[in-house]
């Protein structure tokens, strides 16, 4: 159990960044020895704070003290040499070096001018012995599970002498047995006195481990509360704001025909290795299909290959009943699949685009937000064009000129006192000249300009009669973009699917992760896709996003969708799925209905444990979470 | 969503005026500080040179000097309409081959090669012109024909010459920046063999296409039929062409096909995230290539503005570091092409007066190419105009200047 002594100390810490307080009036005290949780949705300011105390960032108000004593860190080297270690997210370790070369980093033991790599290993293992973190120092860093790669960061952090241990979301790549040992690795450093502070948006894993609970909404704190008294009903409430519903509302499924059919598909990763081997499954219109798995068990490789982004080397892929294997993106998209992809950012938004474009990021070249003419009936079209405009800036010119010679040329020679235009000399002639060249120049392109618009409005106005004439955009899509329709759409879908965003023409980058999640799916699901492939679609977002997607998923396949839910978090899986299908180093390793298994069983499944030994078993295993 | 019910409100679209204003800043405050830093340059010099009889006096002087050169700039590039002549005609160029950069820019492509592409359309507008006899019955038909074909020559040549590059980007990953700058001495050097003068004292022949001199390196003179025709010619040496306001449309549509077709759309995306672009169903491949292709072609109509409009033969030197200027036009404007249009009327204005100045205050024009050198400085480190005027970021993320390595 925690101590009375404090260690560190956050008062009325502000922080302001353009347009958002991110940080509001935040106070936080952190005891030795203490499991402290910090709890909020994504925005809600956890990372900014950690980032002050960090040295990161600096409080625009505020102070910081480390054991009563107030500090001001310039940077992270700073906060590090104060005993604060960090483990971020996304691990900081060099992937072909040893554990003891990674340890060392930076604060090497140098024998002379070389690293001495046996003292370095010596005290790494005196460390990992200490506190009981289990690891080979000579072990290379990429060979190892990921599970044991997060102990080789705590690690790092204990090799700096750190007291204070941020935690930023680590259990969000591990299995639900991998992380069981990060929580009794947690509580063992807790008991030799390290303080720890553990950023999450789950709440189980809040409940299970931390001594007291912090949460955070819109950057203040907005309750300090004990486990003991505290349900995730409760602490989803104070996190959101609101009721949230936890569970999904599902009626049973009522499966129909088969929409996607995987026959021995076989691909290979980014490196050429075997990532998907002999995989066979198949989703049924009505029905959501589990694909379980920890990370990097070949369900990415798997998604891009269904959806064209990457080739097959083996078997086929069916979508209902055509034949797509290594087909083209569009080509699948256009077969009525909607794919809500994995990543975001690399593939399922541009951030500079507005939130119309982002929204028809995909179907832009079909109609009705690509108008025709198609490439091919672009000549007709633009000599149609052409000629109207041409013939609006001709009668523009003729009546101009005819203004110009009888009054504004009169006018020009007048102010430049020229009565007489033959017996000027040329030096004379350059004022007016330049004066008439600067007009005809401007004259030319208003002409342009107005000639443009008229030649516009009648088009516009001749497309029904010239439409007969001219096809819609076929796969390659029609040439103009219709701005009106692509923004009519964006409204519709902003408000079906709640996207808070200013308006339609905002950057899709400036909202925040869990609106700009509800846009790429807001794209997807409202085309009504007879095939969704959602990946990873709640990753990273927050609660309240989170009970929303949900529910989509589960009203899309109850119009008679067939879903395809890939996800790294079992929760989602269990609650959403009809049928599971786990996959370990890339094979399925069983195919089960939700409802005959448990969470544990295919917490066992996901590591690796063979169909026959866990299926045969009575649960209970493992032990249960929370 | 395959209906949209409500078609009869039409969303307002923002137009954010005030937002396009503050996108002016960053290139305003770089002008305003390479033309301070220029200016401190003079004055530096007259302090440690001048022959005045103090630091004092020699200082002030230098400041008079400084004063006198830009006097001299603003009035050989605008002070009469010969000045401002030469200011449109040296803009004309800049405007097309700024265009070749921003166009590959918005593609996620750094066009380098906009000074080979130029080069190369300079000599295919010039073969036209000299090479093909138009004589259509009708003096305004034949001119009509033969200028377009020769232009269209032009942007030929520089839309092949860029279209390699392309090519290789998409199909073997090769950098464009470094293939690009690799087509610029391969043009060099095929023009300087073709347009070899000979030897023929030592019975060496002219390249294919030397006009036979015997000493010069250049193309024979064009047809008067492919010239550009001359629509204002005040007194003094330069008329002024038509390929001004061939720029200005090519301006005008090339803002209208990057923001309003889906060509436009595509390669916008392309540009600003390929992986997305590729899971929209575009082909990252073919639209490489058609941006390479379009921004070669404007460059070579870069070139075929010299030759058809100014020259009337080709001749090296008449290109010289247009294709490199360029770069600093995109980046001063921003990659927009109306902000092209903008900073290649400043550029042009400063190679324009450039000489007026030398005339008047007796600094070297090569100040300009510091002033412009300083000028790309600032617009491409923008960050150190933001720190040194405190303004803040715009918030979008920053155009990308350069991509990796890789296939597309």
């Amino acid at each position: 159990m925690p101590s009375n002594e404090v260690v560190l100390e956050v008062i009325g810490v502000t922080k302001r960044f353009p347009g958002v307080l991110a940080n509001h009036d935040v106070n936080l005290t952190l005891h030795k020895g203490e499991i402290l949780a910090l709890l909020g949705e994504n925005g809600a300011g956890k990372s900014t704070l950690m980032n002050i105390i960090y040295g990161l960032y600096h409080a625009d108000s505020g102070t910081i003290k480390l054991k009563g004593k107030e500090v001001h860190f310039a940077s992270p080297r700073e906060a590090i040499h104060s005993g604060i270690g960090m483990v971020h997210q996304h691990f900081q370790l060099i992937p072909v070096m040893t554990v003891a070369e990674n340890v060392v980093l930076g604060e090497e033991v140098t024998d002379g001018a070389f690293l001495d790599r046996q003292e370095a290993a010596r005290r790494v293992r005196a460390l990992s012995e200490q506190y009981r973190l289990e690891v080979d120092p000579n072990a290379v860093i990429e060979e190892l599970p990921v599970g044991v790669q997060q102990r080789v960061e705590i690690i790092k952090a204990l090799y700096r002498d750190a007291e204070i241990l941020i935690l930023d979301e680590p259990t969000a790549v591990l299995t639900p047995q991998e992380v069981q040992e990060l929580f009794k690795i947690m509580r063992d450093l807790a008991a030799r006195g390290v303080s720890i502070i553990f950023i999450t948006h789950k709440l189980k894993e809040v409940l299970a481990v931390a001594h007291r609970i912090v949460v955070m909404r819109d950057g203040e704190v907005v309750g300090t509360v004990l486990p003991e008294e505290s349900t995730q009903e409760s602490l989803a409430a104070l996190m959101v704001g609101r009721e949230v519903l936890l569970r999904v509302n599902k009626p049973p499924a009522r499966p129909k025909e088969v929409v996607l059919e995987v026959e021995n598909l076989s691909a290979y990763d980014d490196r050429g290795h075997h990532a998907v081997n002999n995989v066979s499954f198949v989703v049924r219109s009505g029905e959501v299909v589990g694909v379980a798995g920890v990370q990097g068990n070949g369900q990415t490789e798997l998604v891009e290959v269904l959806t064209g982004l990457r080739p097959a080397a083996g078997g086929h892929v069916r979508i209902n009943g055509k034949d797509l294997t290594n087909a083209s993106p569009r080509a699948v998209t256009a077969s009525g699949t909607g794919h809500v992809p994995e990543d975001r950012h690399r593939f399922g938004m541009v951030s500079s685009y507005t939130v119309a474009e982002n929204l028809v990021l995909n179907v832009y070249y079909a109609p009705p937000y690509s108008t025709a003419p198609s490439l091919r009936q672009l000549p007709f079209v633009t000599v149609l064009y052409a000629a109207l405009a041409l013939g609006v800036f001709a009668i523009l010119a003729v009546i101009w000129n005819a203004l110009w010679k009888a009054a504004l040329w009169p006018l020009v020679l007048g102010l430049h006192g020229i009565a007489d235009v033959e017996a000027a000399s040329r030096q004379e002639m350059a004022g007016p000249e330049l004066f008439g060249m600067l007009a005809l120049l401007v004259m030319a392109l208003l002409f342009a300009y107005v000639a443009h618009r008229v030649a516009t409005l009648i088009m516009g106005r001749l497309q029904p009669v010239i439409a007969p004439f001219l096809k819609r955009g076929g796969e390659n899509g029609g040439v103009v973009l219709d701005h009106d329709r692509v923004d009519h759409n964006a409204v519709t879908l902003v408000k079906q699917f709640d996207i808070r965003t200013p308006s339609v023409t905002t950057t899709g980058g400036s909202l925040s992760g869990g609106n700009q999640q509800k846009m790429v799916v807001a794209r997807e699901f409202g085309r009504r896709p007879r095939l969704l492939i959602a990946a990873q679609p709640t990753r990273g977002i927050d609660v309240g996003s989170i009970e929303f997607i949900h529910q989509q998923l589960v009203s899309q396949r109850d119009a008679g969708a067939a879903v395809l839910l890939v996800s790294a978090e079992l929760d989602e899986i269990m609650a959403l799925s009809d049928r599971i299908v786990v996959m370990y180093k890339g094979s399925v390793v069983a195919t089960v209905n939700a409802d005959s298994v448990t969470r544990e069983q295919v917490g066992l499944l996901m590591a690796g444990a063979s169909a026959e030994d866990v299926l045969g078993q009575v649960p209970a295993a493992v032990p249960a979470l929370a | 969503m395959s209906e949209v019910t409500v078609v009869t409100t039409a969303p307002v679209r923002a137009v954010n005026l005030f937002g396009r204003l503050r996108a002016l800043i960053v290139p305003l405050l770089a002008v305003f500080t390479a033309v301070l830093i220029g200016s401190l340059f003079i004055v530096l010099t007259s302090v440690f040179t001048g022959t005045g009889a103090s630091v004092g006096e020699n200082l002030v002087k230098g400041v008079q000097t400084a004063g006198a050169a830009f006097s001299g700039l603003l009035n050989g590039a605008f002070g009469d309409s010969s000045g401002l002549t030469r200011t449109l005609v040296k803009t004309t160029p800049l405007i097309f081959s700024g265009l070749a950069v921003a166009f590959a820019f918005k593609g996620g492509l750094f066009n380098i090669g906009a000074q080979g592409q130029l080069a190369i359309g300079s000599v295919t507008s010039a073969w036209v012109g000299f090479a093909i006899r138009v004589d259509l019955g009708n003096p305004v038909l034949s001119a009509v024909v033969h200028v377009t074909l020769a232009l269209l020559a032009g942007m030929l040549g520089g839309a092949l010459w860029g279209a390699i590059p392309g090519l290789l980007k998409a199909y073997t990953g090769a950098h464009e920046v470094i293939t690009t700058i690799m087509f610029n001495f391969i043009a060099t050097n095929l023009i300087a063999w073709l347009l070899y003068a000979g030897s023929p004292g030592e019975g060496i022949p002219p390249g294919p296409l030397n006009d036979g001199n015997g000493v010069i390196t250049r193309t024979p003179t064009i047809y008067p039929t492919a010239q550009l025709p001359v629509i204002y010619d005040p007194p003094g040496p330069q008329a002024l062409h038509l390929g001004l306001f061939l720029a200005l449309i090519a301006a005008i549509v090339i803002l209208l096909v990057l923001t309003r077709t889906t060509f436009g759309f595509e390669l916008r995306m392309v540009g600003l995230n390929p992986t997305a672009a590729r899971y929209s169903g575009i082909s990252v491949k073919r639209i490489t290539v058609l941006t390479m292709i379009i921004a070669g072609a404007l460059a070579g109509a870069a070139g075929a503005m010299q030759t058809l409009g100014v020259n009337y033969r080709y001749e090296p030197n008449q290109s010289l570091g247009l294709g490199f200027d360029a770069i600093t036009v995109a980046l001063l404007g921003a990659n927009n092409p109306i902000g092209v249009i903008l900073s290649a009327f400043l550029f042009g204005a400063m190679d324009a007066g450039a000489t007026r100045m030398q005339f008047n205050s007796g600094v070297q024009s090569e100040i300009i190419v510091v002033i412009q050198a300083l000028i790309l400085m600032f617009v491409a480190a923008e960050e150190i105009i933001r720190t040194m005027y405190r303004i803040r970021g715009a918030g979008g993320p920053a155009q990308k200047l350069s991509t990796g390595w890789g296939q597309r």
